[in-house]
């Protein structure tokens, strides 16, 4: 016999809410309509809590919470809608557009775009903090694919899908702050990499051009990825 | 002539395209004309910065020195200062030098790519910045119109808003 489901009873923006114990806040929201922004998170991929735009507020507890990360709990008052939010998920879009060169003009993934579209749907007016223009590589050895730093976000969506998914482990992450970057084997260049299948599941799931297909000229780069969700459900339970 | 707003367009290092664009407004231009006059900008032919413009329509990225003393200029004289297009608003494609740095752009477009007389020009032409910068870290902005270009639609939404004296936030994508 299974052991039977706990189920707990929450508030979200003053709604009443029940969830399955094991549930995330973000999923429990998402199941009920309420929409909470997400950059990092994506269906079919561990949640990890590294863009910090599903910060939400829990009553009694003074710091803010990322939903995708944070479990359910009895009697939770959650609010993911404030003013103090929506100021604290501009400024994170905002810091994250002036620490690289996200140039949507130009951009393979203008018009496709998760940061582009979230900027907007978050009214992002412009942004307050002095850009920082750093000097970022592109790297093209790959036959198919390209790397552009400048438009990397550093979700890690690309490392989780490569590991959980493909099972190859080709991307990974070096350094810390602003030196932080996506890598591929042992911080080589991506065409000369061993461990690599040339599936492209990373390029799909990227939320931003940092990663496209060779040939795409700006605004072509629009990704598939309606495979992920399929994917994972058919492998649930063969773990 | 009661009632109408007096409106500025400057054009800084842009491209002009926020430009054609106001112009991409079509007839709405003729309704529009009722409710203001342009006093100054690339559409009409007047020498000096007026004082006592209404709204401003700023477009391009503050690049050189001659940019820098226009933009505190017309700030001064603007009650309403418009960032128009993503050039302003962000930076965009005139910022790309600034990885670089000017040296680097100098010598590639007036050394490398040279090929008669190759020269870096020091007179009569305006200096150029360290950084390119959006006109919001010079001067302060009042509103922020995305897109390269933004469209007619938008352009005609925040134009018919100002010139009622209304507030405008527009909404739109950069890029
Ligand atoms: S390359 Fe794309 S998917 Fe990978 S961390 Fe950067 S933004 Fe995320
Ligand atoms: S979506 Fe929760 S931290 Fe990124």
């Amino acid at each position: 016999m299974k052991t039977p489901v706990r189920v707990k009873t929450l508030t979200i923006d003053g709604q009443e809410v029940g969830a399955r114990e094991d549930q995330t806040i973000l999923e429990v929201a998402r199941e009920n309509g309420i929409e909470i922004p997400t950059l990092c998170w994506l269906a079919g991929l561990s949640p990890v809590g590294a863009c910090r735009l599903c910060l939400v507020e829990v009553r009694g507890v003074a710091r803010l919470l990322p939903a995708c990360v944070t479990r359910v709990e009895e009697g939770m008052e959650v609010t993911a809608h404030s003013e103090r939010l929506a100021a604290y998920r501009r400024s994170i879009l905002e810091l994250l557009f002036a620490e690289r060169n996200h140039v949507c003009s130009v951009c393979v993934s203008n018009g496709h775009c998760d940061l582009q579209a979230i900027a907007m749907k978050l009214d992002m007016t412009h942004v307050h903090f002095p850009y920082q223009y750093p000097r970022l590589p592109v790297d093209a050895s790959h036959e198919r694919f390209v790397i552009d730093h400048n438009r990397c976000i550093l979700c890690t969506r690309c490392v989780r899908v490569c590991d959980e998914i493909e099972g190859a482990h080709t991307w990974d992450v070096i350094a810390r702050g602003v030196e932080c970057r996506v890598i591929t084997d042992l911080n080589q260049p991506w065409g000369s990499s061993e461990s690599c299948t040339g599936c492209g599941k990373c390029v799909q799931v990227c939320p931003t051009g940092a990663l496209s297909e060779k040939g795409r000229s700006v605004a072509e780069m629009s990704k598939r990825r309606q495979f992920l969700p399929y994917l994972t459900l058919m492998r649930e339970g063969r773990r | 002539m009661s009632g109408k707003i007096r409106l500025a367009t400057v054009w800084l290092d842009g491209c002009s395209g926020c430009h054609m664009s106001v112009l991409d407004t079509d007839e709405r231009l003729i309704e529009l004309a009722q409710k203001m006059t342009v006093v100054w900008g690339p559409y009409v032919d007047h020498k000096e910065f007026p004082p006592d413009v209404d709204v401003t329509l700023v477009e391009g990225a503050v690049s050189s020195q001659e940019d820098l003393h226009k933009i505190r200029m017309v700030r001064e004289r603007t009650r309403t200062l418009v960032s128009l297009g993503d050039c302003a608003v962000t930076g965009n494609v005139p910022a790309m030098r600034n990885p670089f740095g000017v040296d680097a752009v100098l010598q590639r477009a007036y050394l490398e790519n040279a090929t008669l007389d190759a020269q870096i020009p020091r007179e009569t032409i305006p200096m150029l910045e360290a950084r390119v910068r959006p006109v919001h870290e010079v001067v302060q902005v009042d509103v922020y119109v995305p897109g390269c270009p933004p469209s007619a639609e938008l352009i005609y939404s925040v134009l018919s808003a100002l010139v009622e004296g209304k507030e405008a936030s527009p909404r739109a994508r950069f890029g």
